[in-house]
């Protein structure tokens, strides 16, 4: 079935198509109309699904978390200030082992207050043991959020997943979303079942505590090994997905026109759009480049970064956030993945797009023309069109 | 000895038998030692009624002594005490 959808909707749609059985949510703009729609699904009696009013995206975290652990397939969304007010909550659902599938929309950081697109956000719960998904279209949100249950509910994996959506590029955007039919996909995630469950008739200890001489490292060791484990299973279920529905996505990193580039533009998230349009225009006049999306942050996509560079001179890295007093995390990450490279290609850096700011072809060409000049020696990230008297 | 390795462990910091805070002796965090003076005590259940750790033992009705394995030592058996029946030591010297 094909319907006009925004990314909001499609976020309601996949948590529908889905089967998630606890949703708890708290509405914030962008995202809003995300638990609007899954409000309207429940309410025309075509989503049977328990939603959990709450007081705050700590609490609606914190419910969905509860809820797994009994062993409900969990939804939330989420953006911005609510992701970071979750913050605590996210690391007790990576800590828990908790599959919680989360869509945020990527909002800019107050203060100054702002409600447009921006990568901060989710860049900043970096280190909570998220699988990290960044969405281009409608299309992927659906697919994604199908995927990412695949993923998480992996009894070898078992974390949670976030999926972001720019705010407006692709919360606000509608697009044609074919929804593949139910009983396919009710085939293809199956239902969660733990093997041990919060059970009033066979009670455990969750949440424990533990000495340094105990457990303590060890239970975090194996996360980060669930997070090893994720790296084959996003590739595997993004292409059994891609068999059974016509669709998949590249696996963690999507490549396009890749095959013959000297530069190749890194970025995630809407502004890949935008590229690809200034990739064929450049490609017409001769320019070899070609653009790796980061579809997955976390786990990191560093094998297929090491492949890609074998072959490329430049990587041209674009972040929409920026870690103050550092660079972007995608320039320092992609860089650290191919430091143990012998044969390396140069790496540039910029930020674009902070708070909002439209990206549009002739930034990204600019910034194109800017990386092939011949290499200064400077190797710090810059800031795209900032306002500035010209010196 | 246990021979576990992190490969053993069940995920996410889950103890899979249930009510295993009983093995886990609190009372090893104990500086302060309370002593129960027989002599003086009158067996009220003050300090019975009043420890937070369900230390007092008491038999027949009667206190007879702390579980040692449980006290952390707060010392509000020897605040509540009327009779004086209960002495703090330091932990580590002779009573």
């Amino acid at each position: 079935m094909k319907l006009v959808l925004s990314g909001n909707e499609a976020a309601a749609y996949g948590a529908m198509l889905a089967r998630a059985e606890v949703i708890s949510a708290y509405p914030i703009t962008p995202q809003t109309k995300i638990v609007e729609k899954i409000a309207d699904l429940i309410a025309d009696g075509r989503f049977k699904t328990e939603f959990i009013k709450v007081e705050s995206e700590h609490s609606a975290m914190a419910a969905c978390i509860s809820a797994s652990l009994v062993g409900a397939r969990t939804f939330t969304a989420t953006s911005s200030q609510g992701l970071l007010l979750m913050h605590e909550m996210l690391h007790w659902a990576s800590g828990s082992r908790t599959p919680v599938v989360m869509v945020n929309i990527n909002r800019a950081v107050a203060p100054p207050w702002s409600v447009w697109a921006d990568q901060t956000d989710s860049i900043a719960q970096r280190d909570t043991g998220w699988i990290q998904y960044y969405c281009e279209s409608c299309q992927e949100v659906v697919d994604t959020i199908m995927q990412a249950y695949r993923v998480c509910e992996d009894p070898r994996v078992l974390l949670p997943a976030m999926l972001s959506e720019d705010a407006f590029f692709l919360s606000h955007t509608s697009e044609i979303v074919d929804l593949p039919p139910q009983e396919e996909l009710d085939a293809f995630l199956g239902t969660y079942e733990p093997d041990v469950r919060l059970d009033i008739d066979n009670p455990r200890s969750f949440g424990s505590l533990s000495m340094p001489h105990q457990w303590y490292p060890e239970f975090r060791y194996k996360i980060q090994e669930g997070m090893e484990h994720a790296v084959e299973a996003i590739e595997r279920v993004d292409r059994e997905y891609g068999s059974l529905f016509g669709r998949s996505y590249g696996g963690l990193l999507d490549l396009y026109r890749c095959e013959d580039a000297d530069t190749v533009i890194v970025a995630a998230g809407s502004m890949c759009s935008t590229i690809r349009a200034a990739i064929e225009e450049l490609r017409s006049e001769g320019v070899k480049v070609g653009m790796a999306r980061i579809r997955v942050f976390r786990p990191f996509p560093t094998e297929a970064f090491r492949a890609l560079a074998k072959d490329v001179r430049s990587l041209v890295v674009l972040d929409r956030s920026f870690s103050m007093g550092s660079e972007g995390a995608f320039f320092s990450e992609v860089k650290a993945a191919l430091y143990p490279l012998s044969d390396r290609p140069d790496v540039r850096g910029f930020a674009v797009g902070i708070g909002g700011r439209d990206i549009t072809i002739e930034t990204i060409r600019s910034i194109i023309t800017d990386s092939l000049r011949p290499d200064t020696g400077i190797t710090a990230q810059k800031w795209v069109g900032l306002r500035r008297c010209e010196e | 000895m246990n021979e576990k390795t992190w490969k053993e462990i069940p995920i996410g910091g889950l103890i899979l038998d249930a009510g295993n805070a009983a093995e886990y002796h609190t009372g090893d965090w104990r500086t302060e030692r309370p002593v129960h003076i027989l002599d003086k005590c009158k067996h009220c259940m003050f300090c019975w009624i009043c420890c937070p750790d369900s230390a007092v033992i008491v038999k027949d009705k009667k206190m007879v002594g702390i579980d040692y394995d449980y006290c952390k030592g707060c010392g509000i058996c020897k605040d509540v005490c009327p009779f004086d029946a209960i002495e703090m030591t330091i932990e580590g010297t002779e009573d």
